[in-house]
């Protein structure tokens, strides 16, 4: 065994992994913001619609869940665009799959948050007069965010390293980037060490944000 | 129609208003009124009708036939007849002229003492911050927790809770004040705060339809109590003659009996 470690030449290609996080981060944030609109409002809809639109935002969700991420990356940027007349990047074509994927895990994570507020605390809304667009807005929607933050915490960090994924379609975000060293240098070792340690401390420091965020509303319960 | 001698106008009528769970008839035919300025206690075994009965007023609960009218306009429904509910909007409106305090205290746990009372001030009444805060700022100082004004529900004992509650329905005007087992999830020694804010209420002239177990505060308190039993109303009368041992009346008579028992 003759391997020595030797981060020199990870060192002189570092801005194709920084570069490539700070690309992960964008696609994790605007896949999110896309997904937690997407889930909110079929959350919404879900539960105060009828057995029809239930049982298609039901389909949905299990069809997502049901079917690998890396799957539905290839149907979109492959499939999609043989089938219909559309073009468009791969980041583009990715932030579309991650946020529809990220959409049905939202939807359950809020569905559940907004079943479990108290009936006792929409009573109460009723009582004083608020209308059902207020209720939802003033009582149902605060409450539901305080039930699910932990949940909705351990979804987004999941996302953010399910950004990797994009890697398969030359997406150049930390992981492509990391392929690209190894291909280019053969520290594998070297290169696959710091990349962890780069999704490690990035997830580590999101968890600590939203743990703070999720202290903050506990006080306030 | 009760019609005492001295009786003020008409302000809740209920007629002949009936409800069934699927199979079980948990309203049947109920009737009664509250004049203005009137406290009514409804009394009456578990399970006899009383919460839903009071849940309907404020149509909490939806009503299989029959009509409840507050100041002449009928709550839940377009008419008197039809089953046609109004809409939400309308609903919304409905509720606002009537207060309600529940059992659980059902406080927004992510508002201030003072911001669950002004919620339904700026969202419902439509005033501004400053008006809304003054007025949630009296109405504590009423309840005794003007010093809990910044404080979050969960930082309050439960006769404290109970007590926001009740600031929180009567900020908002309403002309009728359903009060329903109020006392029923507080220990003990938290029972008298709430119960003293109510009649200071009471003193001021608010009308209230309430239901309670505390029997010796029924009795000081309410201008007229209803016994229900099975649904129906079994009796009504001024406190003395409806808690009176010797009353004719058997279900009474076991219910008062039986609720002697437990407590002494």
């Amino acid at each position: 065994m003759g391997y020595a470690l030797n981060f020199n030449l990870i060192w002189r290609h570092f801005d194709k992994l920084w570069g490539g996080l700070l690309l992960s981060l964008e696609l994790a944030v605007i896949s999110i913001a896309i997904g937690v609109v997407i889930g909110l409002v079929l959350a919404v809809w879900y539960v105060s619609a009828g057995r029809v639109v239930r049982a298609v935002i039901a389909a949905y969700v299990e069809f997502i869940r049901n079917v690998p991420l890396i799957l539905l990356v290839y149907l979109v940027f492959y499939g999609l665009p043989t089938v219909v007349d559309l073009a468009y990047s791969a980041p583009t074509s990715f932030v579309l799959t991650l946020s529809v994927y990220s959409g049905a895990y939202l939807v359950e994570v809020f569905r559940s948050g907004l079943e479990a507020v108290p009936r006792g605390q929409l009573d109460a809304g009723k009582a004083i007069g608020l209308t059902p667009w207020q209720r939802l807005l003033h009582v149902r929607l605060p409450t539901m965010l305080r039930i699910t933050l932990p949940a909705l915490s351990n979804t987004f960090i999941s996302l953010f390293k399910d950004t990797s994924i994009a890697s398969v379609i030359s997406v150049p975000e930390l992981t492509f980037g990391a392929q690209w060293i190894n291909f280019n240098t053969f520290r594998i070792v070297e290169v696959y060490l710091v990349t962890t340690a780069m999704y490690l401390v990035t997830g580590y420091i999101m968890l600590f944000g939203l743990r703070l965020v999720e202290r903050r509303f506990r006080a306030a319960r | 129609m009760s019609e005492a001698p001295n009786a003020g106008p008409v302000l809740l009528d209920v007629r002949d208003v009936s409800k069934a769970f699927g199979t079980v008839e948990v309203l049947r035919s109920v009737s009664l009124q509250v004049k203005r300025g009137e406290v009514v206690t409804v009394i009456g075994p578990s399970g006899s009708g009383k919460t839903t009965l009071l849940r309907c007023v404020n149509f909490l609960e939806s009503y299989d036939s029959g009509s409840i009218r507050i100041d002449g306009n009928e709550v839940g429904y377009r008419e008197a007849g039809t089953r046609q509910r109004r809409r939400e909007r309308d609903l919304a409106a409905m509720r606002a002229e009537t207060g309600m305090v529940f059992q659980s205290f059902n406080l927004f746990p992510h508002l201030t003492a003072a911001g669950n009372i002004m919620l339904g001030l700026t969202k419902v009444r439509g005033k501004k911050e400053a008006e809304a805060r003054s007025i949630a700022e009296h109405w504590l100082g009423r309840v005794g927790l003007a010093h809990k004004a910044d404080s979050l529900p969960a930082e309050l004992s439960g006769g404290q809770q109970q007590r926001v509650g009740i600031a929180r329905a009567v900020a908002m005007e309403p002309k009728i004040l359903l009060l329903d087992e109020i006392t029923s999830a507080l220990d003990p020694e938290l029972v008298g705060e709430v119960l003293a804010v109510v009649r200071s209420l009471a003193e001021d002239g608010m009308t209230m339809l309430m239901v309670t177990h505390e029997m010796a505060f029924a009795r000081d308190a309410s201008s007229r109590i209803v016994f229900m039993a099975d649904g129906g109303v079994s009796a009504v009368g001024p406190p003395k003659e409806i808690l009176a041992a010797e009353t004719t009346n058997e279900r009474l008579r076991t219910f008062l009996a039986r609720f002697r028992a437990s407590h002494f």
